[in-house]
């Protein structure tokens, strides 16, 4: 079972985060840069199915040079290798374009599986599992709270409002996880060090057959025209429970004519 | 006028369409007039038909089929990618839920086009306004390729009645092998709720880690009772097991929006923020007075939420007597 697991990185969710004034684009230089967290719910998925079904996990992520820390932290879990699509004409790029590149870097790997966080914490799409499955033409099956792989078949619980759709597809699949599939673990001093030594292919556009001119920013399917902070909101009001809180509360409520 | 396209949404239950299709009837009228697209199993259009017409759909296409509803996201992708290519509308508005925006993204491939998600307000001009990075920047974005396509964030636009025809035409549904991959082999509700769906809501009374345990969070549900609201909860809520992960607001659990937001015993994490910073009143329950939620509240009171919560549901529920 050959598993890939797409990796993101992406600016600290916990941290300021902001857009750069000179194209828009989100702010990574002077980010404290992550791996995704959900990402790290799909590589301790794969390392799972590996681990029951043979075969091997490769990563793959796309971004700019400092994106090697997320490949790092996800070779120091468990996973076997890894590849790093880094090109500066990919700066800018909008999700369509982005799955170009993810699916002609698929395109070049074996597998029956591909796994993904369900969404990053930048941009909060969830949308990539749809478009690698319609450019890839392989079944998509996102959302997963469960996944089951077995005789050439994946099932998935799709985590819905209230409950679940048990979905079914023969692989190669893309599946994308919630952080209710799993526990990711911790890496070992022991992983931290093998991760060091494991094999990481750097990918060029050129190496992909892509044409520079499709993707980024210049080319991309939407545009950011501007962006502007939140208005700060005007000073609200504390009171403290002196036994007469929850009368001021509803008081509140009155004046708001919610109650 | 030019024609927009705009996705029903239809309630899981059976009965009408979802408030967030008559939202995004709503506005798609700054962009031309809309017509609405029914896809599901045969029946589906008949009971939401007049809903439709009410909120401005000139057109109900009606794509009726087994298969659209037996197999995940892509046969309605593919019908819709159809319809583009036959009547070439000036855009495409799709409520945004997990299917809606895969929906959209598999669209957008099918066309040729951009796609925006979550948009909170499209202009006249095809401008949409996002919410990004928990709430704190507002960004203006346009698709430039293709026909325009858009989500729209549940709760962000009022739906406003705007009678139309509603005559319905009826579209041929003839699905490629590749759209029925992926079976949906059973659709399971495990937590049957009388209260409204969490991203619907207008009012929304949220638990955090400060209700302490999983029974506490009854007094919780109460006041949610009291006052017709949904009830959500904070990651460490979730994390320490006292409200099931579907009821999460934040990052990584859902963003809600309603007209008022209560949040009890949360700190106000950025993560919590994420979910819930664009709600048009906060108030805010917590017994440190230097909780960062406060910073987000219009009303705050600093106590002990198990004796200022039931007394407040108690007074609420005296007033609607």
């Amino acid at each position: 079972m050959n598993i890939v697991v797409l990796v993101k990185q992406v600016p600290d969710s916990g941290s300021e985060r902001k857009l750069d004034p000179a194209d828009n684009t989100v702010a990574r230089a002077s980010a404290d840069n992550v791996i995704n967290e959900m990402d790290e719910y799909a590589i301790e998925e794969a390392l799972l199915v590996r681990d029951r079904e043979g075969g091997e996990v490769t990563v793959l992520t796309v971004g700019p040079d400092s994106a090697t820390d997320a490949i790092r932290k996800a070779l120091s879990m468990g996973a076997d290798k890894a590849v790093h699509v880094s090109d500066p004409a990919i700066h800018g790029s909008c999700a369509v374009q982005t799955s170009a590149v993810i699916a002609a870097a698929l395109s070049q790997l074996e597998y029956d599986l591909v796994l993904c966080g369900a969404e990053a914490t930048d941009a909060q799409l969830s949308v990539m599992p749809a478009l690698l499955a319609e450019r890839l033409g392989i079944p998509q099956l996102s959302g997963a709270r469960k996944l089951t792989v077995e005789g050439g078949t994946a099932k998935v619980e799709r985590q819905t409002d209230g409950g679940y759709w048990a979905l079914e597809a023969p692989l190669p699949a893309i599946v994308s996880t919630w952080d209710t599939i799993n526990e990711p673990r911790y890496p070992s001093f022991k992983g931290i060090m093998a991760a060091k030594k494991k094999p990481v292919e750097t990918k060029t556009l050129a190496d992909l057959g892509i044409d520079p001119s499709t993707v980024g920013l210049a080319s991309a399917t939407s545009q950011v025209l501007d962006f502007a902070g939140r208005p700060p909101k005007g000073e609200g009001v504390k009171v403290p429970d002196e036994g007469d809180g929850a009368q001021k509360l509803v008081e509140y409520l009155a004046s708001q004519k919610i109650v | 006028m030019a024609e927009v396209l705009v996705l029903a949404e239809l309630n899981p239950a059976g009965d009408g369409v979802r408030k967030t299709t008559l939202e995004a009837l709503t506005a798609a009228r700054a962009l031309g007039e809309p017509s609405a697209v029914v896809l599901g199993a045969p029946g589906t259009a008949a009971s939401v038909r007049n809903q439709l017409a009410e909120y401005g759909a000139a057109t109900v296409y009606v794509a009726e089929a087994p298969e659209v509803d037996e197999y995940l996201v892509a046969p309605k992708a593919e019908v819709l990618a159809q319809l583009v290519q036959e009547k070439s509308p000036a855009a495409v508005v799709i409520p945004s839920s997990p299917e809606g925006k895969e929906i959209a993204g598999r669209l957008a491939i099918k066309t040729n086009s951009g796609f925006l998600t979550d948009v909170t307000e499209i202009a006249a001009d095809g401008t949409a306004t996002q919410v990004a990075f928990a709430g704190a920047t507002i960004v203006h974005s346009k698709v430039t390729t293709g026909t325009p396509i858009y989500t729209l964030r549940g709760n962000s636009v009022t739906p406003e009645p705007a009678p139309a025809a509603g005559t319905e035409q009826p579209v041929a549904v003839s699905l490629s092998d590749q759209a029925k991959q992926v079976r949906v082999v059973e659709r399971v509700v495990e937590q049957k709720s009388t209260r409204p769906e969490l991203t619907e809501a207008a009012i929304v009374v949220s638990g955090g880690r400060g209700v302490a345990s999983a029974e506490n969070f009854s007094i919780i549900e109460a006041l949610a009772d009291s006052l017709g609201a949904a009830v959500g909860a904070s990651r460490a809520a979730v994390d320490s097991g006292f409200y099931p992960h579907t009821f999460q607001v934040g990052q990584t659990g859902k963003t809600v929006s309603p007209q008022l937001y209560i949040a009890v015993g949360i700190s106000g994490a950025i993560q919590h923020r994420a979910g819930m910073q664009t709600s048009k009143t906060i108030v805010a329950i917590n017994k440190d007075p230097e909780a960062p939620i406060f910073e987000l509240a219009d009303f705050g009171v600093v106590g002990d939420l198990n004796t200022v919560v039931p007394a407040a549901t108690e007074q609420i529920t005296a007033r609607k007597g």
